[in-house]
Order: C-alpha cells, then sequence, then structure tokens
C-alpha cells in the first residue's frame, strides 16, 4: 500500500469516526429531550399551564436536532436549497395551520 | 461539481451520477414537504377538534404513556439504525451485508413499533374508543394511523431496497434510492416527535 | 345485485334512463349524455382499428415520456373534457332560460349538471391545459433534454386521466355528485347523500389530485436543477417564471385538498364524524381546507395564463419584455399572498369581524401585484410593433374583460359587499369573468402561438380570428348580464326562478351560450381549415413569430431531443439575442451521442390501475379495489427490480437531422418579415430587424 493510500484510508476512517460520533450526539440528544418531555408530565413538576409551551419547545429542539443531525440540514452553501425549501414549507404551513386553528376558534367562540 | 455538493450518505466519486443523484434527492426533499404540509394540515385538524369528545372517551382514556414512550424509544432507535446503515453503505460499500444487518435492526424496531401501536389500537376499540364515536377520536385514529401507514409503507420500501441490494449489489443507483429512503425514514421520526409531545403529551398534561 | 358488482344494479345505467323513467327532456338528455359517451368511444375503437392505429398510438404517445408528447397529451385531454363542459353549460344556460316556476330539467340533473361542469372545467379542463403547457414548454425554454422525473411525468399524465374518465365514466354508470364543484359536506356526506356521486367525485378528485401534486414536484425541480448553463434565475423567460411559481404552488396547494377528500372518505366510508353533523364533526372544516387549496388553485390557472401573456406581448410588438423585475417579484409575491387568502371564500360563514378584515385586507392585496402585471404588459405594448394576428386578438379581450373581472373581485374582497352578492349569480359572473378571459384565452392564444412549433403548421388566421371575436362575444353576452341579475338577488346554483324580470338577461345568456358553443366548434373548424392547407401553412424551421426565447432555436416540430447541443446562455431572451447577433443557426463544432430515457408503460398502467380501483371503491366492489391495489404496488415493486437502459441517439443521427434544418435554413432567399407573418411566404425563417435593414 502507497503512503498515498495509507493516507486516504486515514482520513476515510477518521472521518467514519467522526460522522458516528455526530450521530451518537444526535441518538444522545433526542434520548435527553425525549425523557425531558415525558418527564414534564409524568412526574407532574411543570405546572398545569406551562406544560404544553414547554412541551412545544422540546418538541421544536428534538426537531431541530434531528434535522440537523440524521437530515443533515446546515448551513453551509451546498444545502441551502434545501433549509430554503423546508423554511418555505414551514412558513406555508404556519399560516395554513394557523389560520384554520384560529378560523375554527372564531367560529366555535361565536357558536357558545 | 465538488463531490461536498452531494448529499450525505452519498460517495458516488467523480465518475458522472452525481448530478442526477442530486436532483433525484432535492426532488424526493419537495415531495417530503408536500408530505409534511400534509401532515401539519391533519395536526392543525386535529387541534381544532381535540375537545370534540361529544361525550365519549377523550385524551385521558386513550393516552398510555408507557407504551408510547416505548413506541417513541422503537422508533428512535430505527431511525439511528438506517443512520449506521447508511454509514455502512458509505463507508463500506464492499460489504454489502454490514449495510443489510442494520437495515434489517432499523426493520426490525419498526415492526416493533408497529406491533405496539396496533395493540394501542386495540386496545381503544376495546374501551369503546372507535374513531365513529366522535370527533376527536375521529382525528387521533386519522393522525396516528396516517404516520402508521407511512412506517407500514416505509417497511414495504425496505424490503424491495433488501430485494435490490441483494440482486444489484450497492451500485450507484442503489446506493441513491438508499439514501432517499433514509431522508423518508427520518423525516417520519420527526413526525412522531410531534405526535407524542402535542397528541399524547399533551393531552394529558 | 351479489358481491360480485358491489352495489352497482342494472337501474344505474344511464342508457336506458327514457325506458325507467319515461320520455322527457330531462332523462333524453341524460340517456343521450350516456350514449354519446358509448357511442363515442366505440367509434374512437372502431377507426383506430380500421386505420390500424393502435400499435403508432400505444408506441409513439401513450408509452413516450417525451415532454413534448405528454403535454400535447394532457392538451388533447383537456379538449376532449371541455366538449363535455362547454355542452354542460349550454345545456345548463337553456334550462335557465325556462326556469321561470320551472325548468326543463328535473332539480337533481340540474345540480349534477353544475357540479360537473365545475369539476370538469376545473381540474380536467383548466388544470391539463395548464400541465399540458408547462409539460411543453418548460424544458425547451430552459434548455433541456427533457423533465427531472420523466416516468412520473407520465404518471402524473395517468392520474391526471383516471379522474377524467371517472367523471366520464359517471356519465354512463350512476350519477356523479350534486352538491356543487365544491361538494360541501354534510350535503354530500353519507346521511344525506348515500349514493356513489360524491364517492366519483371525491376518487376522481383524489387521485387526479396526486398527479397534479407529483406535476408540481417535477416541474420545480427541473426549473431548479435542469437549467442550460449560464440561464440564471432572472435570466429565465418569463413563462418559465410562472410555471415555477405554478409548480410551488401545486406541490403545496394539493395537500390540504387530498388531507380533505381522505377525510371525506372516511367519513363517508368508516364513518368517521371529521365533517358530519353529529359527534363533535364540523363541516365548516371542510369549507376551510377545499379552500385553503381553492384559492392557490386560481393562481396555479391564472399564473401560467399571464406568462403567456407575457411572451405574447413582448413578441407580438417586437420589443423587450417592460419591467422584467417587477413583472417576476409580482407572480412571485401573487404565489406567497395566494395561501392567505382562502377565508373570503366563505366570508358569510360567521366569523368575527376581525377575521374577516384580515382576509379581505389580504385579498385587496394581492390585487396590487396584480395591477403590476397590467402596468407591464400596457408598456410593453406601448411603442411597439404590434401585429394583429389571433394571438392579439385574445390579448385584446382579455385586456378589458380581465380587469373588469379583476375589479368585481375587489368588490367582492369587501366583507359588508360579499354578505350582500354571496351565493348569488354576481359570484358566478366574477369568477367566469376571470377564468375566461384569464385562463383560457392566454391558453387559447398559446395555442395559435405555438402550435406551429408543436405540429410545424401555423393555424388558420382568419378562421382563429373569427373563432376569437366569437369567443369575446359569447362570453360577454353569456356572464356579463349575470352581473346585473346577481344583484338583482338571483341566487346561484337555483334550479328555478320566481322573479319574471331575470328573464330578459337569461335569454341573452342562452345565446350567449350559444355563440360560445359556435366558438368552441371554431376551434375545431381552425384545426381542420389549417390541417387540409398544412402545406402552405407549413413553417419547418421554426421560428414564425420572430420569437425571443430559446424553443424557437429548434426546428418545428422539435427534434426528440429537443437541442442537437445545450445551449449557453448570456442574457435574457437568448434567441432574440443570438439573432441580433447575427449568429443565430450555427453549425455546432462536435456532436455528441445523446442519452434518452426509455419508454415505459408506467403512466398507462397507474391509469388503468387507479381507474378500476375508484371505479370499484365508488361501487363497494371490493375484490377489484384490493386487486387493482395488488397490481400497482407489485408492478412498482417488480419495476424497481429491472434495469432501464437509456435510448442513446448517436452523434451521426443528431448531426443529419440538425444540418440538415440548418442547410434548409440557409438555402431560403431571406427571412420573413414581421408584416408578412400571416402569408404562405412564412416558412419559420424571421428576418431580424438587421436583416430588413441591409
Amino acid at each position: 500500500m502507497s503512503l498515498k493510500e495509507r493516507l486516504l484510508l486515514d482520513a476515510k476512517n477518521q472521518e467514519e469516526k467522526e460522522e458516528r460520533r455526530f450521530y451518537t450526539l444526535g441518538l444522545v440528544l433526542s434520548i435527553v429531550l425525549t425523557v425531558a418531555s415525558f418527564g414534564s408530565v409524568m412526574t407532574g413538576l411543570v405546572p398545569h399551564s406551562w406544560a404544553f409551551p414547554v412541551l412545544a419547545i422540546l418538541a421544536l429542539a428534538q426537531i431541530i436536532v434531528h434535522l440537523r443531525i440524521f437530515l443533515h440540514i446546515d448551513l453551509t452553501r451546498q444545502k441551502r436549497e434545501d433549509l430554503q425549501l423546508l423554511l418555505f414549507t414551514v412558513l406555508l404551513l404556519g399560516i395554513m395551520a394557523f389560520g384554520t386553528l384560529w378560523i375554527l376558534a372564531d367560529l366555535q367562540a361565536r357558536m357558545m | 461539481m465538488s463531490e461536498e455538493n452531494v448529499h450525505p450518505g452519498m460517495n458516488l466519486g467523480y465518475h458522472g451520477g452525481e448530478h442526477e443523484a442530486e436532483v433525484k434527492v432535492f426532488g424526493f426533499w419537495a415531495f417530503l414537504m408536500s408530505d409534511l404540509v400534509t401532515f401539519g394540515i391533519v395536526f392543525a385538524v386535529f387541534g381544532t377538534m381535540v375537545t370534540a369528545t361529544a361525550g365519549g372517551p377523550g385524551p385521558e382514556e386513550v393516552t398510555n404513556l408507557h407504551s408510547v414512550a416505548i413506541q417513541t424509544a422503537l422508533l428512535l432507535g430505527s431511525s439511528f439504525g438506517f443512520s449506521w446503515a447508511s454509514l455502512s453503505m458509505k463507508y463500506h460499500p464492499g460489504q454489502r451485508w454490514r449495510t443489510l444487518g442494520w437495515l434489517a435492526v432499523a426493520a426490525t424496531s419498526a415492526l416493533c413499533f408497529l406491533i405496539v401501536e396496533l395493540i394501542d389500537f386495540h386496545h381503544w376499540t376495546t374501551i369503546g374508543a372507535v374513531p365513529q364515536r366522535s370527533g376527536y377520536l375521529s382525528a387521533l385514529w386519522a393522525l396516528v394511523g396516517l404516520h402508521g401507514l407511512h412506517v407500514a409503507g416505509g417497511l414495504l420500501w425496505m424490503a424491495a431496497m433488501t430485494g435490490q441490494i441483494l440482486v444489484f449489489g450497492l451500485t450507484d443507483d442503489i446506493k441513491s434510492r438508499v439514501t432517499r429512503m433514509g431522508l423518508y425514514w427520518h423525516f417520519l421520526d420527526v413526525v412522531w416527535v410531534g405526535i407524542f409531545s402535542m397528541v399524547f403529551l399533551a393531552g394529558v398534561a | 345485485m351479489n358481491g360480485l358488482f358491489g352495489r352497482l344494479a342494472w337501474s344505474d345505467l344511464k342508457l336506458f334512463e327514457t325506458f325507467m323513467h319515461g320520455v322527457s327532456i330531462d332523462t333524453l338528455v341524460a340517456a343521450g349524455a350516456a350514449w354519446m359517451v358509448v357511442l363515442g368511444g366505440v367509434a374512437l375503437a372502431a377507426w383506430l382499428t380500421w386505420a390500424r392505429l393502435w400499435g403508432p398510438l400505444w408506441r409513439d404517445w401513450l408509452t413516450s415520456v417525451d415532454h413534448k408528447k405528454i403535454g400535447i397529451m394532457y392538451i388533447v385531454l383537456g379538449f376532449v373534457m371541455m366538449a363535455r363542459g362547454v355542452a354542460e353549460g349550454v345545456v345548463m344556460r337553456t334550462h335557465q332560460a325556462t326556469a321561470y316556476q320551472g325548468g326543463v330539467l328535473s332539480e337533481e340533473h340540474w345540480a349534477e349538471l353544475f357540479s360537473t361542469h365545475g369539476t370538469i372545467m376545473i381540474f380536467f379542463v383548466a388544470m391539463p391545459f395548464i400541465t399540458g403547457f408547462i409539460n411543453y414548454l418548460v424544458p425547451l425554454q430552459i434548455g433541456a433534454r427533457d423533465m427531472a422525473f420523466p416516468m412520473l411525468n407520465q404518471i402524473s399524465l395517468g392520474l391526471t386521466a383516471t379522474g377524467a374518465a371517472l367523471t366520464m365514466i359517471s356519465l354512463v354508470v350512476g350519477i356523479f355528485e350534486t352538491g356543487g364543484w365544491t361538494a360541501y359536506p354534510p350535503f354530500t356526506g353519507a346521511d344525506f347523500d348515500p349514493g356513489p356521486g360524491p364517492d366519483y367525485w371525491v376518487w376522481a378528485i383524489l387521485l387526479s389530485g396526486f398527479g397534479s401534486m407529483f406535476s408540481g414536484i417535477n416541474f420545480a425541480v427541473t426549473i431548479y436543477k435542469m437549467r442550460a448553463p449560464g440561464m440564471t434565475y432572472m435570466r429565465m423567460p418569463v413563462f418559465t417564471w410562472t410555471a415555477l411559481c405554478t409548480s410551488i404552488l401545486l406541490t403545496f396547494a394539493l395537500p390540504p385538498l387530498t388531507v380533505a377528500c381522505l377525510m371525506q372518505a372516511l367519513d363517508r366510508y368508516l364513518g368517521f364524524h371529521f365533517f358530519t353533523n353529529d359527534q363533535g364533526g364540523n363541516m365548516m372544516n371542510y369549507a376551510n381546507l377545499f379552500w385553503m387549496f381553492g384559492h392557490p388553485e386560481v393562481y396555479i390557472l391564472i399564473l401560467p395564463a399571464f406568462g403567456i401573456f407575457s411572451e405574447l406581448t413582448s413578441t407580438f410588438a417586437a420589443k423587450r419584455l417592460y419591467g422584467y423585475t417587477s413583472l417576476v417579484l409580482a407572480t412571485m409575491a401573487i404565489a406567497v399572498i395566494s395561501f392567505c387568502v382562502w377565508l373570503h371564500h366563505f366570508f358569510t360563514m360567521g366569523n368575527s369581524a376581525t377575521v374577516n378584515a384580515a382576509f379581505g385586507i389580504a385579498t385587496m392585496l394581492i390585487a396590487i401585484p396584480t395591477g403590476v402585471k397590467v402596468y407591464v404588459w400596457m408598456a410593453t405594448l406601448w411603442g411597439g410593433r404590434i401585429r394583429f394576428l389571433t394571438p392579439m386578438v385574445y390579448m385584446t379581450g382579455f385586456f378589458i374583460m380581465f380587469v373588469i373581472g379583476g375589479l368585481s373581485g375587489i368588490i367582492l374582497a369587501n366583507p359588508a359587499i360579499n354578505w350582500q352578492v354571496h351565493n348569488t349569480q354576481f359570484i358566478v359572473a366574477h369568477f367566469h369573468n376571470v377564468l375566461l378571459p384569464g385562463t383560457l384565452f392566454g391558453i387559447l392564444a398559446g395555442v395559435h402561438i405555438w402550435f406551429p412549433k408543436a405540429f410545424g403548421f401555423r393555424l388558420d388566421e382568419r378562421a382563429g380570428r373569427i373563432t376569437a371575436y366569437l369567443w369575446i362575444a359569447g362570453f360577454s353576452l353569456t356572464f356579463l348580464p349575470l352581473y346585473i341579475v346577481g344583484l338583482m338577488g338571483y341566487p346561484r346554483r337555483s334550479a328555478a326562478w320566481d322573479d319574471p324580470t331575470f328573464l330578459p338577461y337569461m335569454i341573452v345568456c342562452m345565446i350567449g351560450a350559444i355563440l360560445l358553443a359556435a366558438a368552441f366548434t371554431g376551434l375545431f373548424v381552425t384545426l381542420w381549415i389549417s390541417v387540409r392547407n398544412r402545406a402552405s401553412l407549413a413553417v419547418p424551421m421554426g421560428d414564425p413569430w420572430d420569437g425571443r426565447t430559446l424553443e424557437w432555436a429548434t426546428p418545428a416540430p422539435p427534434p426528440h431531443w429537443n437541442f442537437a447541443t445545450i445551449p449557453s446562455i448570456a442574457e435574457r431572451d437568448a434567441f432574440a439575442r443570438e439573432k441580433a447577433e447575427g449568429r443565430p443557426y450555427v453549425i455546432p463544432a462536435q456532436y455528441r451521442d445523446i442519452h434518452l430515457p426509455p419508454d415505459t408503460p408506467a403512466g398507462m398502467i397507474v391509469f388503468l390501475t387507479t381507474t378500476a380501483f375508484g371505479f370499484a371503491a365508488t361501487w363497494w366492489i371490493w375484490w377489484l379495489a384490493i386487486l387493482a391495489a395488488v397490481v400497482l404496488v407489485g408492478w412498482v415493486v417488480v419495476h424497481s427490480f429491472r434495469n432501464h437502459p437509456e435510448v442513446v441517439i448517436p452523434a451521426v443521427e443528431v448531426k443529419r437531422v440538425n444540418n440538415a434544418w440548418i442547410e434548409a435554413i440557409e438555402l431560403a432567399q431571406g427571412g420573413i418579415t414581421r408584416d408578412d407573418e400571416d402569408t404562405p411566404r412564412n416558412r419559420g425563417y424571421a428576418a431580424t430587424d438587421m436583416m430588413v435593414a441591409s
């Protein structure tokens, strides 16, 4: 095996190790956030009125972890099209979901 | 086009095919985003129907947090198993059994997820929490069921992929397909995060 | 009936309507329509057999993945379905003219007519037209050989055809849905309409909706990733821009419709309670979901027509488009704002003034970018050397009529006024006033412009112009009176009316509808005359209108591979620049082999299985539904295990075709000046200003 080949192989092994570490980090973060979510409800430590925002924030955090680590979305130039697509989707979905909740809640309130 | 431009999980080298693979992955992203909107709207409909229990079983009755926790762990495990399959495919394309083994781990885990979910569904029917009972239950079954159907479809896809790896080996084309399958699989886990947080945990909080 | 045919009974066959329910105009119309479908199908099959065209039809068209052929098939599908839509329109206007305390049709038949008319015109006429144009033009305009996903493209066509086929089948077997094209529950729910009608609707819309969503993804990815080198976003032709915005709308606006249809199906088949009256169901959510799709849909249909008008003004005024950047920004603004206005379709549902005002304001906002477009077109025409050919006739009609329709839209955006005219003929007048002069005139103008590109000969000018005037006159007579009767309080969709003062207006409407039918016939007369005179109308060199964009830099019709070598783009209006610099039609230094995707029966398999599935699900023939689903999934799995080698066109062949075309141009004795474009001297070789001057 020539020196060049060995160096390439070393670099590849190193890269693989780093990627494994990165995925494992994702797994750990996901577990921590999931445990926090379940814990906040099951232990009753979080007051009732706070439960929903706490759950929403934990879920959002975990979704970002998944997107970053498992789905490889980042801010580099190559992934920018994916990120733009994702953000645009979130914008439209936000409009539609928020609109639905707003409209239907308003209707319900007026039928009371 | 440099190699960094290519999507993760792919190591197709410089001998052509990257552009096509990238176009396919981008197209699959667009499909997933369309699917995300579908899920999001079903979520929104669920949100409008949380209170529409019509005197029937509500979130307290249908939520079994232990079961939900098991399902969450199984799906996360499956997602993680798939990551390891992607890494094997990327760094050890010569050893196809390594990739196949991790795919089998991911598939088994997901199959267990589906079984636990079906046990939950069965439990719901025994306590009268059938979708015909109320608007809330209709929305619950539709949302959780839509996700479950996606997982089931993914399993079918995984079975087909396993066969293709056995027939063709880890060719560029197959790698690109596995990559897309991976996006789909991780995407379903993201949706599940929304379901266990907003449907089950928020329902009983 | 036994389990073999589900709930299907002999009495569901409309062919024998006159025997079962007695002879009346109503049953004659129903039975006549059914026989027309059956006999039309039989006649077509007989002709194909007699002319031995089944083989060529299958090999050259149905299994082709060539985006140009798929585009043409979409447009043909649109015209076939339009024949039914126009016929229904004429029958409806006839009924309305006689509807003073009654009418010639039964109430249920009337309801079925306005439901199928709306469904067909939106989903199976306007949508195939738009998708067809995008298919044909976008790869040619961006310098690509095909779509990003050619097979998926064919599958989309198959799914669209499924929806169209189900609505046609409903004309012969059973009854279509009767709750309008929007199919609001609970009227269409299982409690009030357990019959097959709403099921036909659900499956037709759901399956064709998947096709539209796949089209959207395909077009968007094509435009994002397949542009020729040098074609930056701000160098794309305007039609491609509008196609991009439409594809984004298709990708993101179809999911709400899919969800609404699926939930409606769950309600109807499995007794869920999404939109029912009882057990916590909420039918208002259906209206919400439907219009979350429905409003972007309006822009899906109109944006590509705007694109056609933009290309048209700059080509036929022989000028660069004025305000390209503003036009692009306006298009994008419309695409995004169109997701924020859906509630204006149900201002009267009972929302608070705050909600109504918010959506009313958003609706008025959308008029601003639309207004920008109108000014852009006016400024482009200003000072141009306009040739008043058929497309310009449509453009003129569009200009005047569409502004009226747009203004009535602004009026409707005000919730207070909307409450007054809600559910009246005023609404019918408004949306026909934007859809006909907007989408339809755009499409017909587009047909006149690009028909020579697709088939190699121009359409007859005189017949085309008469037809265009017929469309404009017919439209005006049919729909403008509806504004007045709407303001007088005539509710839309009502089978009869009681106020005798409506009568003169309704007679004018009926005359207008007959003119529209004549205009529709005129299209085919134009085609007939043009085919007969195709030798003198031929434009084989491919540039009959002194075009500005890349698609004109190919022969007419273009070869399967579009471009012998992928062009390199240095400026907007790429072909116009090449001509201005005096270097169009250059023989490339070197030809390469061209790789093209292989033909596939995928689209037809999807079409047949999903049509069988939709029909079986409608009539509860479960074995057939399961069989169709298994065949489809099984075929997909089997297909993925096969290798599909690409078709290779050898460089020699490319060279032969391309050099022959360029040599023919070089042999031509000078090009055609703009003033002579409608004469037989037009062979598709345009004289640029420079050549004319020298």
